[in-house]
């Protein structure tokens, strides 16, 4: 569904990612992960259109992205922190992303009714709290029920019930079949959401599997200690890189 | 693109930045009223203030706003839109705010106390004006990635353009004395916004024929209908360049 | 015999009348010249309603001229209409139209030589290449006379009224337009002008040179092609004048050269380019004048000293006082200026700091005319505040040490 090829992004002297080759299929669940500063956020960003790549192209569904936004409607993304106009409303905020996408007439409000933020639509922005915020950007990004989810640290910043809620939404979409991509630091969490584990390191790819055959190369039965493993591994990464890569 | 207008219009005109604005602007007004009653004197008055606050306070301003709505810019770069169209309705509801802030601010008072046709004039230069800062702000502000460093570079713009490069003229014209000066400063004023706005607005008032020789020069200049085009036209490109420049690396730029 | 003498009494009475006056009636048809010739000294010559095509008419002794319902002399554009050398001579209600345009011999409506105690009045002159033209003369009345030509270019007009060498008269009411310059006087001595409206005249509206003594009273000079310039002459008074709209790059509200020992009070300065240009004037006293909305409202050339300043606004202009030196032996007193901004704590009417006429900006531009394109702008009101606190270039002693809180109530008379 999102093909990533020989992507090339460098920010001034730095070099994000070299040579970037990635496959995203539907129907599977991705956790993105890596250490600060490996290019997981400027991955994300180069697919959503919001950074633009020096080499390389993205195919979504098959169409490249470059000059094209309407792709965008098939993506449902949820930023790490969501900032809005301060003085827009709760209500105006959703009608105005539904104005955005005049073809789709069909919204999902399951997780804004959950959030309980259908009670408060008249709540100007800036009266909000940060986790508040996060409820309001996780009810976008699955209000329009798009083929493709993309999540930054979805659960940061939410309390306990609302992360539950969260999970069970995002478990929900990925039975349907959609292709859903997770950065988070809560690795446990990502156990739970996701079936594929996607390891960068150094704007390369370090580890692209399944999470069952990261449990079996690493020899650990737990996701996050199988994590650690990698992480490790990934430091002297110049010796074992091509045994794991499966790329 | 006009949805995006709406909303980033929406947004804006609520800030307490635009109320405070257009209150600054009615109390300027008022105030100059209240002092001279001469129609002229007041139109001097009011352009002397426009030429120094309008543009700093335009250049500031959306400096402030772009930064301020950075995260809000990259979530609408997120959505099915044009890159070109959330560019355009972000420094388009800037433009609006600040031209807004000079009709009523300015225009309101002279309803109350009768005005001329300069001061139409006068009221066209302050949004053309508004429009060129607010461009060469977003212009910084696409080029740069911190807030301070872009708000640094407008004031520099404003700077260069209110003082620099008067002086740099001033310096010209004392060094060439010389020589007859009227046509290269006359292409001087055309290399300059701020100039060039003052020198249509001094033209308009009757005043122009009291300045001496080089007044005259300028009146032959800007009364005929040749001059009338010419300026408007420059000041027309002045006001489409920095905002096409910004729109450029806009297009270009990495959230 | 008492009737025989009765009769020769009546006789001795009646020509004694015809000698002392003969009323003649020149109808229309007949010859002025020829009538003047006929009448003798003293008669009045009655020229009834008509069109004379006659020029050169020439008086050669006291006759009063007065036209009915204004007949019209018409010129033909050849030489001047009337030539008077005489005492006594009046000339009334005539219109004279179409002198020769040629500069060779002046040609006027009017012109008088070696004449006294002659008046003109309410005559109307149209297209006269000079109107009026007085030579070696003195005792003239000039009155309520309507002159006005419509020459495009200043060399093909003369003057209006023009008097040269001749003393003690009076020039009062008339309107002149159109002609080089309104009135010009050249060594006139003893002489009043009064409430006379001069108005787009090709060059100057008064043109005055070497004419002492004389003085000019409630006249306005409108929109005249250099306003109005007076030199080498001493002695002068002008009073409630109105200079007005004398606008261009070489225009003047009046022009002062070597102007010594005069007054110019109660005068008002509107709208000209400069309000007044001094060269080379001293010991004269400037009272009471308004200056507004002038572009410069005085400039004072380093070559003028002992003038006095006082007692008059300046509101609007440009420019309060611009000079070309750094010494200036002037002094200004008590005048009102509207850029002060100074207080006044002691409450006596008068600001207790100093206020410094001649801006930075000011100083700049009369080296640099060129700089005259930076005004109003933000480095100009810059350097001029800055220039203000702390004084370097503008002369130190160019101050009003006395400036007035409120303006002074300045009006004239006329209109």
């Amino acid at each position: 569904m999102i093909s990533v090829q020989q992507i090339h992004k460098k920010f001034g002297k730095l070099e994000v990612l070299k040579d970037f080759n990635l496959e995203f299929e539907s129907g599977k669940s991705y956790a993105l992960m890596g250490p600060n500063g490996s290019g997981k956020t400027t991955l994300i960003k180069i697919i959503l259109g919001m950074v633009i790549p020096n080499a390389g192209d993205i195919l979504v569904k098959g169409k490249s992205i470059k000059g094209s936004f309407a792709y965008r409607s098939d993506i449902g993304y949820m930023p790490q922190i969501g900032r809005y106009p301060d003085n827009m409303k709760i209500g105006q905020l959703f009608s105005m992303m539904q104005d955005m996408r005049p073809e789709i007439k069909k919204y999902d409000m399951a997780l804004a009714t959950e959030f309980g933020l259908m009670d408060m639509l008249d709540k100007p922005m800036h009266t909000l709290s940060g986790g508040t915020r996060q409820k309001v950007s996780a009810s976008l990004a699955f209000m329009f029920c798009p083929d493709i989810l993309i999540l930054d640290e979805p659960t940061a910043g939410l309390d306990p019930i609302a992360v539950e809620i969260l999970k069970t939404k995002i478990i929900h979409e990925r039975e349907k079949g959609k292709l859903i991509l997770i950065t988070s630091h809560i690795l446990s969490e990502l156990d739970e959401l996701t079936n594929h584990a996607i390891y960068i390191h150094e704007g390369k790819v370090f580890f692209n599997d399944t999470t069952e055959s990261l449990k079996d190369i690493t020899g650990e039965s737990k996701f996050t200690t199988a994590i650690a493993r990698l992480m490790e591994w990934s430091l002297k990464k110049k010796q074992i890189k091509t045994e794991l890569s499966h790329v | 693109m006009f949805k995006l207008l709406k909303y980033a219009l929406y947004d804006i005109v609520k800030s307490r930045f635009a109320l405070l604005y257009t209150l600054f602007m009615v109390l300027v007004a008022i105030s100059i009223y209240q002092v001279s009653e001469d129609m002229s004197k007041v139109s001097l008055s009011l352009l002397n203030i426009m030429l120094m606050i309008i543009p700093l306070i335009s250049a500031i301003f959306a400096t402030t706003h772009f930064f301020n709505n950075l995260e809000f810019t990259e979530l609408m770069l997120a959505q099915p839109v044009k890159r070109r169209d959330v560019f355009l309705s972000q420094i388009l509801a800037v433009i609006f705010v600040l031209s807004m802030a000079i009709l009523i601010g300015f225009g309101a008072p002279m309803l109350l106390w009768g005005a001329d046709a300069s001061v139409l004039i006068l009221l066209a230069i302050g949004i053309g004006l508004s429009v060129i800062f607010a461009g060469l702000a977003f212009l910084a502000s696409v080029l740069t990635r911190d807030k301070a460093k872009a708000i640094g570079i407008s004031l520099s713009f404003w700077i260069y353009f209110s003082l620099v490069y008067d002086g740099f003229v001033l310096y010209l014209i004392y060094s060439l004395a010389d020589y007859p000066l009227e046509k290269p400063t006359l292409a001087l004023v055309f290399l300059n916004p701020v100039d060039l706005g003052r020198i249509i607005m001094l033209m308009q008032l009757d005043i122009s024929a009291l300045m001496g020789y080089t007044g005259a020069f300028f009146q032959d200049f800007f009364g005929s209908a040749k001059g009338i085009l010419l300026s408007s036209a420059v000041m027309f490109i002045w006001m489409i360049l920095p905002v096409t420049a910004a729109m450029r690396v806009f297009k270009r730029k990495d959230f | 015999m008492k009737t025989l003498n009765l009769l020769f009494v009546t006789f001795f009475i009646l020509s004694m009348a015809s000698l002392e006056a003969a009323t003649i009636r020149v109808k229309n048809g007949q010859s002025i010249q020829k009538a003047i010739n006929q009448a003798a000294d003293g008669d009045t010559l009655i020229i009834e309603k008509g069109t004379f095509a006659e020029n050169e008419i020439t008086i050669r002794k006291p006759l009063t001229i007065i036209g009915e319902s204004y007949p019209v002399i018409d010129g033909k554009e050849k030489g001047n209409v009337f030539l008077v050398a005489a005492e006594n001579v009046h000339i009334r209600g005539l219109k004279i139209i179409n002198t020769g345009m040629s500069n060779m011999d002046d040609s006027a409506g009017i012109k008088f030589f070696d004449s006294k105690n002659c008046s003109v009045e309410d005559n109307i002159l149209e297209e006269t290449y000079f109107g009026l033209h007085f030579s070696n003369s003195s005792k003239l009345t000039i009155k309520n006379n309507k002159l006005s030509s419509h020459a495009e270019r200043e060399y093909q007009t003369g003057n209006g009224i023009h008097l040269w060498k001749c003393r003690d008269s009076f020039i009062e009411g008339n309107t002149v337009s159109g002609h080089r310059d309104g009135i010009y006087l050249e060594f006139v001595t003893n002489t009043v002008s009064i409430g006379n409206m001069i108005e787009a005249n090709k060059r100057y509206g008064l043109h005055f040179m070497f004419s002492h003594d004389n003085s000019y009273i409630q006249n306005t000079f409108k929109k005249n092609g250099a306003g109005v310039a007076v030199m080498y002459t001493r002695n002068v008074l002008m009073k409630e004048n109105i200079f007005e709209e004398n606008e261009g790059a070489s225009s003047y509200g009046i022009l002062l050269k070597d102007i010594t020992d005069s007054e110019i009070v109660g005068n008002i300065f509107r709208k000209n380019t400069i309000g007044i240009y001094m060269e080379g004037c001293s010991r004269s006293t400037f009272k009471s004048n308004s200056f507004t909305q002038n572009g410069w409202a005085i400039k004072l050339m380093a070559s003028c000293d002992q003038n006095t300043f006082e007692e008059n606004n300046f509101i609007a202009n440009t420019f309060d006082i611009s000079t070309n030196g750094t010494v200036v032996l002037n002094t200004l007193q008590h005048n009102y200026w509207d850029k002060y901004e100074g207080y006044d704590l002691d409450k006596n009417r008068t600001g207790d700091i100093p206020y410094r006429p001649i801006s930075l900006f000011s100083v700049i531009v009369e080296k640099i005319p060129a700089a005259m394109i930076l005004w109003r702008s933000f480095l100009v009101t810059l350097l001029d505040r800055m220039e203000k606190v702390l004084p370097s270039i503008t002369p130190e002693n160019m101050i009003d040490n006395s400036p007035k809180m409120r303006p002074y109530d300045i009006r004239t008379t006329n209109t």
